[in-house]
């Protein structure tokens, strides 16, 4: 395409430079053109928040973003947050309180609760609840990830306050 | 036992938490193309013609197909599930998808065109470029409409949009009418969902033409029934197509449909082709494309004495198919076997009549029919408490199947055109758990009183409801015992989130006595195992559980035989335990299954005649008929009369699916199907307007449950084991869903008993309760 953008960004700590058509969506260049297929896609509208990323801190919808609207920023997705070896308090926490099903929508619920979290370290469950408010889950009936937010919350102070180091 | 009922974490999270589990979208292959299809906007008309020259042209545009260009090889889908010729009085006129419309539309949203390209920016291009012909014919959407003799037609030969018809009967209804006390009479009517994966459905195909061989990654949850029909489509041998399903986000059903036209399309194309082709649906296409259910139209009648006995119970009913009828009389023959619920109904006849509409086709969700008849006998029985001034709890003890009538036949046919029979269950059990846990008499006597004189609208409610599940035919399980003492299972049914790899595991490790992280569950590829269904009915963990189980107990008997020669001890001196097979006494003489499966399979000397090789076992599992699962669901609601919206203020399950595998898991899905339950309740209605379209096709406009709307849910759980197979298992997966809606409409009720209302419908809405209340006013 004679009208691509060249862009640079930063993607979990690491710096591509590409070109791109500008319609290009975000949650696209994520998936396909960088291959991180953690962020999932589930309505293309801004709605269902799957596809939640963090853009600067902030969570996203990378559905309703152009890629080229990310050049020179900084993006985390589920693929940065922790490894299998290595997992975000987060993670864990959705493991302890069988937090998710399917699985599909999970990665835009943590990258939304991952600044909530930092922001609100002692939620209670309407604060919870509103937070993943803009995610839809068909599996779970959102029990248990309320459950997983507060076992995360509980989790992330020690961790803040130093008592147990986070491994 | 030591592994299964327990609370295990799932073996399968680590994977999906960091975004390293393989979804159909994320398959990638080098060279792959991308499919978009053209689709109708009218829901019925004729295609007179149709110009793809501009889309052709388009720079990166590969091919353009439609059905005039698919030659001979344009025929409509194979019917699912046909009357088999036995079953007697049964009128079924199938008609089936076609893969493109080649004469008539007869949905918004067939596909009339398929465009491969590049990249899916450049197909979608290229459908913008295709210019179709389209003349528009009535649309039918109203279900009695259709059946009336100057109707449009959907199908011109058939002469009528009657797809199916069939009655059904037990005892004489009319001779128990005569003797009743209270006859009531209804109408209720049911309307539309969608089933709203967060996962749109996906297919990508790669023929090999130097290997001659099809993979093919599907999102659906059949992929060996996938395998078959697709080989058999394309004249290949089956060895010659591999079917996978991957982690899937989600099934509830619709993904259970064989074959939507675009899952032998893309396979088709990539054949003809010779290349990798990819189709993702968007969720636009998911609500126009993906199968939906609900939709029927009940005129029943409730006889009883005046004890509040049933006497017997008349279901005439309408379900409306949408424009094809892949499933035949699947849907309305589970409704018709659940219109007695858990009750015993000496007498009993009903009537099912299937028509088709121009709207999109209608399959099994979640329920599957199942919840219009819990609908229709608990709503029947709410009416008929009131009317004869009992208590709701109290009407359903009166009635219920006593536990020592089991195994219980209705002397009717279910849905797998077998009689029906309920093979264990005690209701009353979960009925008075469930009462005790909502503190049913304290918030009637105490709560309730004193909410109510604060003018606050709150209301309880109690049903009950039965679920047939772990339906045949069979399934299958090949369990290894790996040289790393590490064991691998493998079966045919995909997985949707059910956490499969975990329960199949502890079933395994029950048996085998390894760690349940060292169980290797393999599902849904048909290179791992070959034979099989899927999963559907609520049976993965009932027929593949089993199967898994049988598997598993051969597989000890080989570790023990062959141990106890390597040890030169009696088998029942041998314990097997931490993947160690040792002598009971004798600690330090063990071996461990590793090296037991190394010496199984020996390279050198001799694998004795009659037996085989490795700690190897493959089994399968057919129920002679389905375990029926039962329950009780309650709830306090409260009611604001400004916003017609609802508070759910406390909610409870008990629920009995037999043994309990893992209680985590189970109250998952507990959970999950309320969830969908409250959204089939009070929110998610799909709009048809008078032309056949769909009004609100989008997530912003089809309102699914959110964490602000879906409560707390407390489960509890008793355990009525089925005899029908050794695990005593019974399906779960549906239950959550099935009894919500009528649970709401008795609730409801009881919040507002200075309406008077009497709910006959379902979904409703805070719009919908508004009318109905204001309809309550001006009547008065």
């Amino acid at each position: 395409m004679t009208n691509n953008k060249n862009i640079s960004l930063s993607v979990n700590k690491v710096k591509y430079e590409r070109s791109v058509e500008p319609r290009m969506l975000l949650s696209d260049f994520l998936r396909h053109e960088l291959g991180l297929t953690g962020t999932h896609v589930g309505c293309e509208h801004g709605v269902c928040g799957a596809c939640s990323i963090l853009f600067d801190g902030q969570p996203v919808r990378s559905c309703l973003m152009f890629a080229v609207q990310a050049n020179g920023h900084e993006i985390l997705t589920i693929e940065g947050l922790g490894t299998i070896n290595n997992l975000h308090p987060i993670q864990e926490s959705f493991i302890e309180a069988h937090g998710l099903q399917c699985g599909f929508c999970t990665p835009g619920i943590i990258m939304t609760l991952v600044p909530f979290l930092e922001k609100n370290p002692n939620p209670d469950e309407t604060e919870i609840r509103h937070a993943i408010s803009g995610n839809i889950c068909r599996c779970t009936g959102y029990q248990n990830i309320v459950e997983a937010v507060k076992i995360a919350a509980a989790k992330m102070s020690v961790v803040k306050s130093g008592d147990i180091a986070h491994t | 036992m030591k592994y299964i009922g327990k609370r295990i974490r799932r073996n399968e999270d680590p994977r999906l938490l960091t975004g390293q589990a393989l979804f159909v979208d994320d398959v990638d292959i080098p060279g792959m193309l991308h499919a978009a299809f053209f689709r109708s906007d009218y829901a019925h008309a004729r295609l007179k013609s149709i110009d793809v020259s501009a889309a052709r042209e388009r720079t990166g545009v590969i091919a353009v197909y439609t059905a005039e260009d698919m030659g001979d090889e344009w025929k409509p889908g194979p019917p699912l599930v046909s009357p088999p010729a036995t079953v007697e009085n049964v009128l079924f006129n199938s008609r089936t998808q076609p893969p493109l419309v080649r004469d008539k539309v007869r949905h918004a949203g067939e596909p009339i065109a398929v465009v491969v390209a590049e990249s899916r920016y450049i197909a979608e291009d290229a459908v913008e470029d295709i210019i179709v012909d389209l003349e528009p014919l009535p649309a039918v959407v109203d279900l009695e409409k259709a059946l009336e003799a100057d109707s449009t037609l959907i199908h011109e030969d058939l002469g009528t949009n009657l797809a199916a018809q069939m009655a059904q009967s037990k005892g004489d209804y009319n001779k128990a009418k005569e003797s009743a006390a209270v006859v009531i009479q209804k109408r209720i009517i049911i309307d539309r969902g969608a089933a709203a994966a967060m996962e749109n459905r996906g297919v990508v195909a790669h023929w090999d033409a130097k290997s001659q061989h099809l993979t093919v990654w599907d999102t659906t949850q059949a992929p060996i029934p996938i395998r078959n029909g697709l080989a058999s489509r394309l004249g290949l041998s089956v060895s010659q197509v591999r079917v996978v399903a991957p982690f899937l986000g989600g099934g509830f059903g619709p993904k259970m449909m064989m074959f939507y036209p675009e899952e032998m399309l893309i396979p088709w194309l990539s054949y003809k082709l010779a290349k990798p082709v990819k189709w993702i649906e968007d969720r636009r296409e998911n609500f126009f494309a993906t199968t939906q259910e609900r939709v029927q139209i009940h005129d029943v009648e409730m006889a009883l004495d005046n004890s509040g006995r049933i006497l017997g119970i008349c279901d005439d009913f309408l379900h409306d198919t949408g424009a094809y009828d892949p499933y035949g009389l699947t849907i309305p023959l589970n409704t018709q076997s659940h219109a007695m619920g858990c009750y015993d109904v000496p007498n009993f006849q009903s009537e099912i009549k299937v028509v088709f509409t121009n709207k999109i086709i209608a399959t099994p969700i979640r329920g599957a029919g199942r919840p219009q008849g819990i609908y229709i006998v608990e709503r029947m029985l709410d009416i008929a408490a009131k009317k004869l001034g009992l208590d709701p709890i109290e009407i359903r003890k009166r009635n219920f199947i006593s536990p020592d009538a089991f195994p219980y036949e209705h002397n009717i046919i279910d849905q797998a055109f077998s009689p029906l029979i309920f093979d264990s269950g005690n209701y009353v059990l979960a009925l008075d758990k469930a009462a005790s846990l909502i503190g049913y008499d304290q918030f009637v006597k105490e709560e309730q009183p004193r909410l109510r004189s604060e003018g606050r609208h709150v209301g309880i409610g109690i049903v009950c409801y039965v679920e047939t599940t772990g339906v045949g035919p069979y399934e299958g399980a090949r369990i290894t015992v790996e040289e790393s003492g590490k064991i691998n299972v493998a079966t045919g049914v995909g997985t949707q989130g059910q956490g499969h790899f975990t329960s199949f595991a502890q079933i395994v490790s029950e048996q085998l006595r390894v760690d349940v992280r060292d169980v290797n569950v393999v599902t849904g590829d048909s290179a791992e195992f070959h034979w099989g269904t899927g999963t559907f009915a609520s049976r993965g963990a009932v027929v593949a559980g089993n199967a898994i189980h049988a598997a598993a107990v051969v597989v000890r008997h080989k570790i023990f035989k062959l141990a106890s020669e390597l040890l030169n001890a009696p088998e029942e001196e041998l314990e097997l335990e931490d993947g160690q097979i040792r002598i009971a006494d004798i600690p330090n003489m063990s071996i461990s299954l590793g090296d037991l499966a190394n010496k199984a399979n020996p390279l050198r000397g001799a694998v004795e005649p009659g037996t085989e090789p490795g700690l190897e076992a493959t089994a399968y599992f057919g129920p002679k008929y389905g375990a029926t699962a039962s329950g009780t669901h309650a709830m306090i609601l409260e009611v604001d009369t400004e916003t017609m919206m609802v508070e759910i203020k406390r909610y409870v399950v008990v629920e009995d699916c037999g043994t309990v595998l893992n209680p985590m898991i189970l109250e998952g899905q507990i959970h999950g199907g309320v969830a969908m339950g409250i959204g089939n309740a009070f929110y998610e209605k799909l709009h048809y307007d008078e032309n056949g379209q769909l009004l609100n096709a989008s997530l912003a406009d089809y309102l699914i449950p959110t964490a602000t709307e879906v409560p707390q849910i407390i489960v509890g759980h008793e355990e009525t084991l089925s005899p029908l197979n050794p695990l005593g298992a019974k399906g779960a997966g549906e239950a959550g869903a099935i009894p919500v809606p009528v649970l709401f409409a008795q609730a409801l009720e009881n919040a507002l008993p200075e309406y008077d209302l009497e709910i006959l419908e379902t979904p409703l809405s805070p719009n919908r309760l508004f009318e109905l209340l204001r309809e309550k006013e001006k009547s008065r």
